[in-house]
């Protein structure tokens, strides 16, 4: 096959010891900026494009892939140990992660993280390296439509998280809808919920939203229940991944996969709601399967969102070397590089470029090996960290949350508004209201209007626009067949006992 | 080993700016040539673009003799930068960089300052918009759109790359009002910059793309998208858009151009804002300065302290009685 001789042929071109060296150098910096909350992938890559004026294009560009795939791992590892969330895309890692971690198991939710992240990386890259032109003319098709359709989708898959409470549940969702409508009318310029605060007219960060909720509201919990409760020392468990891990990991790791990869290569299609998809999906299917159910720290919860996350930035890569379309920060600034060598981004990229976008794709699949060999060590050591007694250890997350907080925009009110999410977060708790409902309204109640009044704004308000791609109407059709096939499955309810309530409150209490 | 000693230096100054990044705040010593920049947006944008390319210049060249740093400060198209830049008042080692964008911004999230607020410093570019096609569009001249549109307003959906109040909103807008379309007729569509509005005009979501053009350069290079026009008073220079006539050539009369220059905050001295201006007189004579105009094509227009005031001024009006035409004020 052609397109085998190309990859080997930029095979053998990143592998010499510089380049190599670069792809390390990358991967360090990458996890070292995904580690801190605040500063992406793209705030590096531009901080580092002024450094690489100095070197060969092949060479930088090896370094940024390096980049871009270590912020997205490096994101889940605070994600799963701390709660604290990097990016937007490793909020759904959080969720199952760091109750794993809680229990001990953080060095397996790492590295099935690192694993999960490999394998669906390396898969995206291949899928990237041989469909790249076919997946990007189809991807271009996909429109506001469609994408709404798939977050209806979506909206209707959150029942799946509502918790033991429909009323709390729906309490959550809604309260995180109404943060999501924070900022300004993009059709109309109108500021909304600002209250004249010149801050709050942009929509709010999800990441800020998420650690607030749930960094810093379990650290003013925990705090608030410190004299109370005896102090349980997390327990140190096995170091590796167990069979068993592996066993429940490997269906994930490769849904997670499927789900994340189109994401990426459709314009505007991010992590997010791919990693939620894989999230309830892998809750759905592991119901009854044995093991810690979701909720108290289930592998399946971490394996599939992170393999979701990373395909989904493999898939970044179809538009932007098939068509030369940035999908995200991170993209936009590496084609600002590109040109900064006088290359022109476009679709010209792969054949008149051919050597460089080879290179580029087979040290997007070095730098993932190299991702692999330096944090699958590295999980248990990571997971020592939690050793540390709790008192310190929640000082030091609220110390790190408040840092990213104020280093995206040097600004004290960033921090002020993460205050203000902890006390949300902490009076949910009080009151048993899930907090992940509410994440999920954040996330999903911008891009939904977004995309339904872009939908309407071209069809001129015709509702019959929102059937008009084919994609759309078959993800309709599937909703309406899962509506139904629960709605003729649903048994009687069982009675539920008092105690079974009280058990239930208690432990959404404890989410 | 001149690679592995070039690569450390790399890694080296990778870490250096990944710490100065985190901001720990650290008190440098009061080394009074020292100088900020502000970004309004995020990096990789318009700003980000000229405003590094400025500080890479003034400091590549040592121009300051001092440090600079620069901060992106993100959030409601620059007017949160421009809030703090007017509480910045008296700070003589700041500057930002703004455009027709913030100009647009101030109005549209009803700011109580605009940008003539500020101490002008200097104009320090212009760029041009483009009117975007995609390859199989029925359009094959300005005319041919300006008729349709004309004939059926709503029949034709226009898309940007930023929103209500920022410069590829506008175009369209006055290029409406120009031929005599009422621009409240009009139907824009926002995207989130020229990534997602590629998508849109080559996916034929839109029938029309207005955007700057430089993130486009290889769409047009490769025939999938067409250019009927450019806004500015000449042609570009670049080699796929030399042969594209400006509006004015197809006999709109109309001249639209975004431009991004820099601002220090109000109440500085006289002395320290001519002494900024001619820090960026001497940036702008460099050589170095000359390759990134002709990298990033954009066109010199060097317009500095009052005269930039002015104009400031000017285009704040113009951008208000848009809005107003609008009806977004």
């Amino acid at each position: 096959m052609d397109s085998f001789d190309l990859l080997w042929g930029g095979l053998s071109a990143a592998v010499t010891p510089e380049n190599l060296m670069y792809a390390a150098i990358g991967v360090l910096l990458g996890t070292f900026v995904g580690v801190l909350p605040g500063i992406g992938p793209a705030m590096a890559v531009a901080l580092l494009l002024p450094v690489t004026y100095g070197l060969e294009a092949t060479s930088s560009f090896i370094m940024f892939a390096g980049i871009y795939y270590g912020g997205m791992y490096g994101g889940s590892t605070t994600s799963i140990l701390l709660n604290t969330p990097g990016e937007s895309a490793s909020v759904m890692t959080a969720l199952e992660g760091n109750r794993m971690a809680k229990r001990g198991r953080a060095a397996q939710a790492l590295a099935t993280a690192a694993v999960g992240s490999f394998i669906a990386g390396t898969i995206g890259t291949l899928l990237v390296a041989f469909f790249a032109p076919a997946l990007a003319s189809v991807a271009v098709d996909i429109g506001a439509p469609s994408y709404f359709a798939i977050m209806v989708l979506a909206l209707v898959m959150t029942a799946t998280v509502i918790g033991a409470s429909v009323v709390r549940g729906l309490v959550a969702l809604f309260v995180g809808l109404t943060i999501g409508l924070v900022g300004l009318d993009l059709n109309t310029g109108q500021p909304r919920l600002s209250f004249g605060v010149a801050q709050l007219n942009d929509r709010l960060d999800i990441v800020v939203v998420a650690v607030g909720i749930f960094a810093l509201g379990e650290a003013l919990w925990v705090a608030a229940h410190l004299r109370r409760t005896p102090l349980r020392v997390i327990p140190v468990g096995r170091p590796w991944m167990g069979r068993r891990d592996l066993r429940r990991s490997v269906g994930p790791w490769l849904r997670g996969t499927a789900y994340g990869f189109p994401f990426g290569a459709i314009p505007a299609g991010g992590a997010e709601i791919p990693t939620f998809l894989s999230y309830v999906t892998e809750k759905r299917l592991a119901r009854g399967k044995g093991g810690e159910p979701f909720g108290e720290g289930a592998i399946e919860g971490v394996a599939g969102p992170e393999a979701a996350n990373n395909a989904s930035a493999a898939g970044m890569f179809v538009p932007m070397l098939a068509l030369g379309i940035p999908v995200t920060a991170t993209a936009s600034v590496m084609l600002a590089a590109l040109q900064g060598y006088g290359i022109t981004p476009g679709p010209q990229l792969m054949t008149e470029q051919s050597d460089l976008v080879w290179t580029l794709l087979a040290s997007l699949l070095i730098g993932n090996l190299l991702l692999l060999v330096l944090n699958l060590p590295l999980a248990p050591m990571w997971a020592k960290l939690l050793r540390i007694p709790r008192p310190q250890l929640y000082a030091g997350i609220l110390f790190f949350a408040c840092l990213g907080a104020y280093a995206t925009n040097l600004d004290p009110f960033d921090v002020g508004l993460l205050l203000a999410f902890g006390l949300l977060g902490l009076a949910m708790r009080r009151f048993g209201l899930p907090v992940l409902p509410l994440i999920l309204g954040v996330i999903l109640g911008p891009l939904m209007e977004t995309k339904l009044r872009e939908a309407l704004t071209i069809s001129d308000g015709d509702a019959s626009a929102l059937v008009s791609e084919p994609l759309a109407v078959v993800v309709y059709v599937v909703i309406a067949l899962a509506l139904l096939a629960r709605l003729l499955r649903r048994r009687p309810a069982a009675p539920t006992h008092p105690e079974e309530t009280d058990r239930r409150d208690e432990e959404l209490v404890n989410r | 080993m001149v690679g592995a000693a070039r690569a450390l230096a790399a890694v080296a100054a990778a870490l250096a700016v990944t710490v100065s990044a985190t901001g720990c705040g650290v008190t440098r010593g009061d080394d009074d040539r020292d100088l900020a920049m502000w970004i309004p947006n995020s990096p990789g944008g318009g700003y980000d673009q000229t405003g590094r390319a400025a500080v890479g210049v003034l400091e590549g060249e040592d121009i300051t003799g001092g440090s600079f740093e620069v901060t992106n400060i993100l959030g409601a198209g620059g007017s949160v930068a421009l809030t703090r830049l007017m509480g910045e008042e008296g700070n003589e080692h700041l500057l930002m960089t703004v455009g027709l964008g913030v100009v647009g911004s101030a109005y549209s999230f009803g700011l109580e300052h605009g940008l003539g607020d500020a101490t002008p410093v200097a104009q320090l570019i212009e760029d041009y918009e483009g009117v975007l096609v995609p390859a199989d569009s029925p359009y094959e001249t300005i005319d041919d759109l300006v008729d349709a549109w004309k004939a059926d307003p709503g029949s034709v959906v226009v898309g940007g790359g930023s929103s209500p109040g920022g410069p590829d909103h506008l175009f369209p807008m006055q290029l409406a009002e120009t031929v005599g379309i009422d621009p409240r007729e009009v139907t824009y569509v926002p995207y989130d910059g020229g990534g997602p509005l590629t998508s849109a005009l080559l996916g034929d979501k839109i029938q029309v793309g207005f955007s700057g053009l430089g993130e486009f350069e290889g769409q047009i290079a490769s025939g999938d998208l067409r250019v009927l026009a450019v806004s500015g008073d000449e042609r570009l220079r670049g080699e796929t858009v030399k042969d594209v006539p400006t509006l004015q050539e197809s006999g709109i009369d109309l001249v639209f151009t975004n431009w991004r220059g820099v601002l220090a905050p109000p109440g500085i001295s006289e002395e320290r804002r001519d002494e900024l201006v001619a820090l960026l007189e001497e940036m702008r004579a460099s050589p170095e300065w000359e390759e990134q105009l002709e990298k990033n094509g954009w066109i010199d227009r060097f317009v500095t302290g009052d005269d930039f005031g002015d104009f400031i001024d000017e285009q704040d009006a113009r951008v208000a009685s848009t809005l107003e035409e609008v009806g977004l004020l």
